[in-house]
């Protein structure tokens, strides 16, 4: 029953990268602000490049 | 008042955009003179504004919402900006600067839709030395990278200001210390805590199920050192304020929650170890891992901030952070904090003056309803000494500086000693009185039960000593509060009542006596105190007038506006002078709406009969040149307030102060009743010397008030209510801000805050019981880790169950919260995107 210890120690691996993952987000500022990328996600870029837009405005 | 900008209803439903509203701004256009490519617009500024955008390929701008812009209602001159570039001014504001490159965080309060996150995101593309921007909505803030060499902050800031985003830098905000990001220690905290709580619960279940005889004890001996592995930095790291909290209230003498929190974490993580390295067992570590987690939870779920709101203002942060002197080489802008007494300054329309001064010359018609509450401009002669905190209205004046700002009459407020005590000090509060009781008792069995075992079987002593500590950790004790409070706190935000924090409800539970300011607070200057003097005007000429006055942002306008209902007609040649009134012309009729001497003198000589019948301090109205008549306007009395008041007075004392005369005494003494105290003419300072005196004699006090003549006294009272128009935009520092529509409401929120605290001390019972239990098993000597992997669990989810259960069910009795809508509970900043941009009052200066 030995290979129970590779197991654990599989799991633990994988617990960790995660852990790390965490404390990365957390230090990039993922979690400082949650409202505005909310928000951005709305905007789609236009198709067109700038200069070309013929939007149309109603 | 600040905040008495009643919204202005800017889109008729019946009228189209396309029939005078600006595409731009959506305000109504009053004369359809700006127009560009077919498309109408109220203003050369909101014209500018959309080319400016279009030149520059950002139009995506008008597609991303009906009428996004923000109206530029003042020119944006370079001159106003100039202070930015002192390197003083600049060090206090920039996040990082070098040579090349600096990086700015400025607040801009006109952010209201995701239009302008985008627009202003999308910010580099209008110049070539702006480079990165960021937003954050719910702060009102943009992060702006730029190249001072290629743009000068001044240049940034007027740019901003030119496309409606004016950044509002305050003194306030220069001197403020940067908050300590608590939030991301809390969230690393809780991570480390949740990852060592699940690993080391994985390999603890063997032993639960009796499966590890499978393994042999090479397993037991592995699990139980790893498990004291993955514990340390959840005891040390995530644990780490409670061993700071302890140590401090050790330190101090005194017992707080966390003394017996830190006395049971010792306790589990020093058995567990005892336990492993003897080959005993696979020690605690599950059970401790799990309290950490719960513990932490628990204290996230108490601290809801709100992002927009700010319970510690004072005036620094409303005074400007820069003034224009005059020397003798003409004006500049300088920074505030360079200003010294004897200096000249000039201050325009709409500007606050920073200092006690005296006026040189110039019409001072000073608007003073952000120190005392009151309406009324005040009008002022050369050589009259200003108040600081006065707002000029109407053309430009010029004073000579008698007192630095520091010690000008309005600063002088928050020097008193009341404003330099904080009251967050949590020593007294029930769990804290609750878990020294709660400390000695555990100790004492602990003792107890360590010494009957000495005697009985000496192996089973210690043991039996640790065993009681470990169950009795108090976990269910820590989490009764946080979770009843943060709930309450989170069911009042659905009201728009918004808490400081969490212990300001036990406070609210013991007040016995209620403070209420009247101006501002009971009454309000709403249309229902409109009144119109003169003959009766025909329905056209009440729409002429409606539509006139709809275009002034000024409060009487507004009012009137409100009060005479649809205005549909289109206006010509609108002009608005500060001070005096607006004049304009409208279906076919020339209409002047202003002060009495202004529309005198625009009309023909009226029979002096006419005018001498009409009460002083109200609205003068002339319609083709001839005096129609005058609109009093007078507060009247916020709706459901004399039920209010009744349903208060059975309970509380009650007081009335008002910084007015006693001319509605009579009014309020029947509403109030004989034994409430009332009174008059009180000064800022009296008022908060009346909540001291109320103190001195043994009273908790509760102070409702609004505007900033009341700031010492609700910092000063035991809860201080500030009553806001429009949450977000102003308040003085206190501890509940509530939204005026709910003040109604006010005696049902005491009521309920007294609920909250019996379900508090009814969650101490029933972590007692729980402890009752554990406490006897564990005496006797017979604690195993299975037992206390499950007692600790159930006893605080129990704990969380009910705390949150009851709160709500409480608030849905009490008609709170009702319970077939039951609304999530959407966070202020997403409740603002769902105002249309028109309405929401951030756009207006």
């Amino acid at each position: 029953m030995s290979v129970v210890i590779i197991l654990i120690l599989a799991s633990l691996l994988v617990g960790l990268v995660f852990v790390v993952a965490f404390i990365w987000s957390v230090r990039s500022g993922q979690y400082e602000d949650t409202t505005t990328p909310s928000l951005r996600i709305l905007v789609d870029e236009p198709q067109n490049k700038i200069g070309e837009t013929k939007t149309t405005l109603k | 008042m600040l905040q008495d900008v009643p919204q202005l209803q800017t889109t008729p439903p019946s009228v189209p955009r396309a029939a005078g509203q600006c595409f731009h701004c959506g305000e109504l256009c009053p004369d359809n003179c700006f127009i560009l490519e077919s498309r109408p617009f109220c203003c050369l500024g909101c014209q500018t504004v959309f080319s400016i955008l279009r030149e520059n390929g950002l139009e995506q701008f008008y597609q991303l919402q009906t009428t996004p812009g923000i109206r530029v209602r003042a020119a944006a001159t370079a001159a106003k900006w100039a202070y930015l570039d002192d390197p003083t001014v600049q060090e206090k504001l920039f996040d990082f600067a070098n040579a090349t490159q600096a990086k700015v965080t400025l607040h801009l309060p006109p952010i209201h839709c995701v239009a302008c996150v985008w627009l202003l995101e999308n910010l580099f593309k209008l110049h070539p030395g702006i480079g990165k921007s960021q937003v954050n909505f719910s702060r009102r803030e943009a992060a702006i990278t730029f190249a001072p060499d290629r743009i000068k902050f001044s240049e940034l800031a007027a740019l901003l200001a030119s496309i409606g985003y004016e950044p509002q830098l305050t003194l306030g905000e220069t001197e403020k210390a940067v908050l300590s990001p608590w939030r991301k220690k809390a969230w690393l905290q809780i991570g480390l805590a949740a990852f060592g709580f699940g690993n080391i619960m994985l390999m603890s279940l063997p032993f639960y199920f009796g499966l590890d005889s499978f393994n042999g004890a090479w397993f037991k001996a592995v699990a139980g050192w790893l498990s004291l592995a993955m514990a340390l930095p959840v005891v040390i790291y995530s644990a780490g304020d409670f061993w700071r909290a302890a140590w401090f209230g050790l330190r101090q003498r005194t017992v707080t929650l966390e003394v017996p929190i830190a006395l049971g974490l010792a306790a589990i993580y020093g058995s567990s170890i005892i336990e492993v390295a003897g080959h005993r067992g696979p020690g605690y570590c599950d059970s401790l891992t799990g309290l950490i987690f719960f513990l932490l939870c628990g204290r996230l779920f108490q601290k809801k901030t709100y992002d927009r709101l700010t319970f510690d203002r004072d005036y620094k942060d409303f005074f400007p952070l820069s003034v224009m002197r005059k020397t003798a080489a003409g004006e500049e802008s300088i920074a505030i904090s360079q200003l010294k007494t004897g200096e000249r300054i000039v201050l325009r329309n709409g500007e606050l003056l920073p200092a006690d001064a005296r006026l040189v010359s110039g019409d001072a018609c000073m608007d003073y309803s952000f120190v005392t509450g009151e309406a009324e401009p005040l009008l002022y002669e050369t050589g009259a000494h200003l108040f600081a905190g006065g707002r000029q209205v109407g053309g430009a004046i010029e004073v000579e500086t008698v007192k630095p700002v520091a010690q000008s009459y309005l600063a002088t407020l928050w020097n008193n000693e009341a404003f330099r005590k904080t009251r967050d000090n949590d020593l007294d509060s029930l769990t804290n009185r609750y878990s020294r009781r709660f400390t000695k008792m555990v100790v004492g069995v602990a003792l107890l039960a360590g010494a009957f075992w000495l005697l009985a079987d000496s192996a089973k002593s210690l043991k039996a000593f640790t065993s009681v500590l470990i169950v009795a950790c108090p976990c269910a004790l820590a989490l009764a509060a946080p979770l009843t409070y943060g709930t309450v706190q989170r069911l009042l935000a659905r009201l728009k009542i918004f808490l400081r924090n969490a212990l300001v409800i036990e406070r609210m539970a013991g007040v016995d006596t209620i403070v209420l300011d009247k101006t501002g607070t009971l009454t309000t200057p709403d249309a229902r105190g409109v009144q119109f003097h003169g003959a009766d005007l025909t329905a056209a000429e009440r729409e002429c007038i409606s539509s006139l006055a709809r275009h002034s942002t000024h409060p009487n306008s507004v009012r009137i506006a409100k009060s005479l209902g649809a205005a549909s007609q289109l206006v010509g040649g609108f002009k608005e002078t500060p001070g005096c009134g607006v004049q304009g012309e409208v279906a076919g009729k020339q209409v002047l709406l202003g002060s009495a001497n202004w529309v005198e003198e625009g009309t023909r000589p009226s029979p002096a009969s006419v005018l001498q019948t009409l009460p002083a301090g109200s609205v003068f109205v002339a319609i083709n040149g001839e005096m129609r008549g005058s609109f009093t306007l007078e507060n009247s009395l916020r709706p459901e307030v004399e039920k209010l008041i009744v349903s208060l007075g059975n309970r509380y004392e009650l007081a009335l102060l008002s910084g007015d005369n006693e001319r509605e005494a009579g009014r309020f003494r029947k509403i109030f009743g004989d034994r409430a105290t009332m009174r008059f003419n009180q000064s800022p300072a009296d008022k908060l010397n009346f909540i001291r005196e109320l103190q001195h004699r043994g009273r908790r006090v509760m102070m409702v008030g609004d505007g900033l003549n009341d700031a010492g006294a609700l910092k000063q009272a035991d809860v201080g209510v500030a009553v806001v128009e429009q949450v977000g935009i102003f308040s003085p520092a206190s501890d509940v801000i509530l939204d005026s529509a709910e003040l109604p409401r006010l005696a049902r929120v005491l009521e309920f805050s007294r609920s909250a605290a019996r379900v508090v001390r009814a969650g101490f019972a029933i972590s007692a019981i729980y402890n009752l239990v554990g406490v006897s098993i564990a005496a006797a000597g017979l604690l195993q880790p299975m037992v206390c992997a499950i007692l600790m669990p159930i006893s605080s989810a129990s704990v969380v169950f009910f705390s949150c259960g009851t709160t709500t069910w409480t608030a849905r009795r009490m008609g709170l919260i009702s319970k077939q809508q039951a609304p999530l509970p959407v966070p202020v900043e997403v409740q603002n995107l769902l105002v249309p941009p028109n309405l929401n009052l951030a756009k207006q200066p």
